[in-house]
């Protein structure tokens, strides 16, 4: 892989964003809707629950790392779609430039669009509801890799049917998260969910990372195990995505899709 | 560099896009690829630039594959312009300029831009989204982009469609100067029948997906005794209505 290329076309995002403070706008507006949101419903619970009353905002920690994963899958998603809405697609396929470097500066630079917009949600939520997702600690980083990468997975999925059915597949880029989101146990303990999707939830990476973030929150202690498992099996489904990609790339030359798609 | 186009063939399912079609296009010449529309114009650039995998037969720049390992060590050496794909439109033109040069690898992007928008006077809209030009504008800011990386192979796709005559006459005369000066490979697909007379020194002519004649812009008028080289494309192009 080649730096100055990856910075190239990174370069292309980050130019996309400064020169549009609507854009900007957008990318903080939903994360600091969100903490809004889940900070007055966590309020109410705290008050009202006995599971929550010594935990002061378990689920707007939650909606937090939630959002963390669903911005990062976007941002990526975004980052691809653009390149469609702007009919950009073929000059970026025609350019020296490796599959790898592609999923590299997608990958950068969808961090970047990211904090962008969380940031400030998560500023904004220590003065106005007292919680702090760095009340977390050093595993934080961990499960923030964890989400990042499977959301950057889900990214990259999504990106592969764009490339291998067209822009017809946008919908699916916006659904593919809520889809998952009622197994990942964001909310609620994995024992709320029959006993069937507890084994297909356990396959997802994103069950132990709230496990753990409501376990270090509530007992106070750390399960290095679990964090670990998390990031391998984050890791793991970013594997299947890339190939799924790869794949999904080679049938687009086949099919004569990359040199025509557009809006 | 030259390009070997060799028994090229592209299947889409049923439908025969590319037929069996076979020609070379010498180092420093410009040949022009004419054909009525869906004649598989486009789809022979797109497999010649690698975009698209061929049903059977290849591509060879300078003898080596498009295909190949090294696909990437030969897309540096080429590009393409065409009105049809344009660039991210909310980033000026010398950001766009700025992301291909680096993409392309340029040694010295900035200078490089400041020659090109020179040669191709971009100067007073350099600093204006890509989105917010004139169809002129836009037209010579892809040719610009095809130019950043001193390309061996252009690719140009109707590089003057939908141009004014005066801003089509600057396009037509800076490839010409581009290419007596920089001694590079073109190949123009081009419904403009005065501009490939102008500009290619072998014209191939494509129908339903294959080559029905080839020769120089005089040889074809010659050969079908018409008195230019847009009554011999209309010949050829609507030969099968004449003969049923």
């Amino acid at each position: 892989m080649r730096w100055h290329k990856i910075y190239g076309l990174s370069l292309r995002h980050i130019y996309l964003i400064r020169n549009s403070f609507p854009r900007i706008l957008d990318l903080i507006y939903w994360p600091s809707v969100q903490v809004f949101l889940w900070g007055f419903i966590s309020e109410f619970f705290t008050v009202n629950s006995s599971y929550y009353n010594n935990t002061v905002g378990v689920i707007l920690t939650a909606a937090i790392l939630y959002d963390f994963l669903f911005r990062s899958s976007i941002s990526y998603n975004m980052m691809f779609l653009e390149e469609i809405w702007s009919r950009n697609f073929t000059n970026l396929f025609i350019a020296p430039i490796k599959i790898s470097e592609i999923i590299a500066a997608l990958t950068m630079t969808a961090i970047f669009r990211t904090l962008i917009g969380l940031v400030p949600a998560v500023l904004v939520a220590i003065p106005l509801f007292g919680v702090s997702i760095f009340k977390l600690g050093i595993p934080l980083i961990f499960l923030l890799i964890a989400l990042y990468i499977f959301g950057i997975t889900l990214g990259l999925l999504v990106t592969a049917g764009l490339l291998r059915f067209g822009p017809s597949f946008e919908n699916i880029a916006w659904a593919s998260l809520f889809f998952l989101a009622p197994l990942g146990c964001i909310y609620y303990p994995i024992e709320i969910l029959p006993n069937l999707l507890q084994i297909v939830a356990k396959a997802l990476p994103l069950v132990h990372i709230f496990e753990e973030m409501r376990n270090i929150l509530i007992n106070q202690t750390v399960n290095v195990a679990q964090i670990i498992k998390s990031i391998l099996i984050s890791i793991s489904y970013f594997v299947l995505g890339v190939v799924v990609f790869y794949v999904s790339y080679y049938g687009a030359k086949k099919k004569g899709t990359l040199i025509n798609i557009g809006e | 560099m030259d390009i070997k186009v060799q028994n090229l063939t592209k299947k889409f399912n049923n439908y025969l896009a590319v037929d069996n079609i076979n020609f070379t296009l010498e180092k420093n010449k410009t040949l022009g690829l004419l054909g009525p529309n869906g004649c598989g114009k486009t789809t022979s650039i797109g497999m010649m630039l690698g975009l698209i995998t061929p049903t059977s037969g290849k591509v060879l720049i300078d003898n080596q594959n498009v295909d190949s390992a090294n696909h990437n060590d030969l897309l540096s050496k080429m590009n393409f312009a065409s009105p049809y794909i344009e660039l991210p439109k909310k980033l000026t033109v010398k950001q766009n300029l700025e992301v291909y040069g680096r993409l392309y690898g340029v040694k010295n992007v900035k200078n490089r831009i400041n020659e090109i928008s020179q040669d191709l006077n971009l100067n007073n809209f350099l600093n204006k989204n890509t989105g917010e030009l004139s169809s002129g504008q836009k037209n010579r800011v892809s040719l610009a982009k095809s130019l950043i990386n001193k390309p061996d192979i252009l690719f140009l796709d109707e590089p003057t469609a939908s141009l004014d005559p005066d801003i089509g006459d600057f396009v037509r005369e800076y490839i010409e100067t581009y290419k007596s000066k920089n001694k590079i490979t073109i190949l123009l697909a081009s419904h403009n029948m005065k501009e490939v007379e102008r500009l290619c020194d072998t014209v191939i002519m494509m129908k339903e997906g294959q080559i029905v004649d080839r020769g120089t812009c005089k040889e074809l008028v010659n050969k079908h005794g018409r008195n230019n080289l847009e009554d011999t494309f209309l010949k050829i192009a609507r030969s099968k209505n004449e003969m049923a």
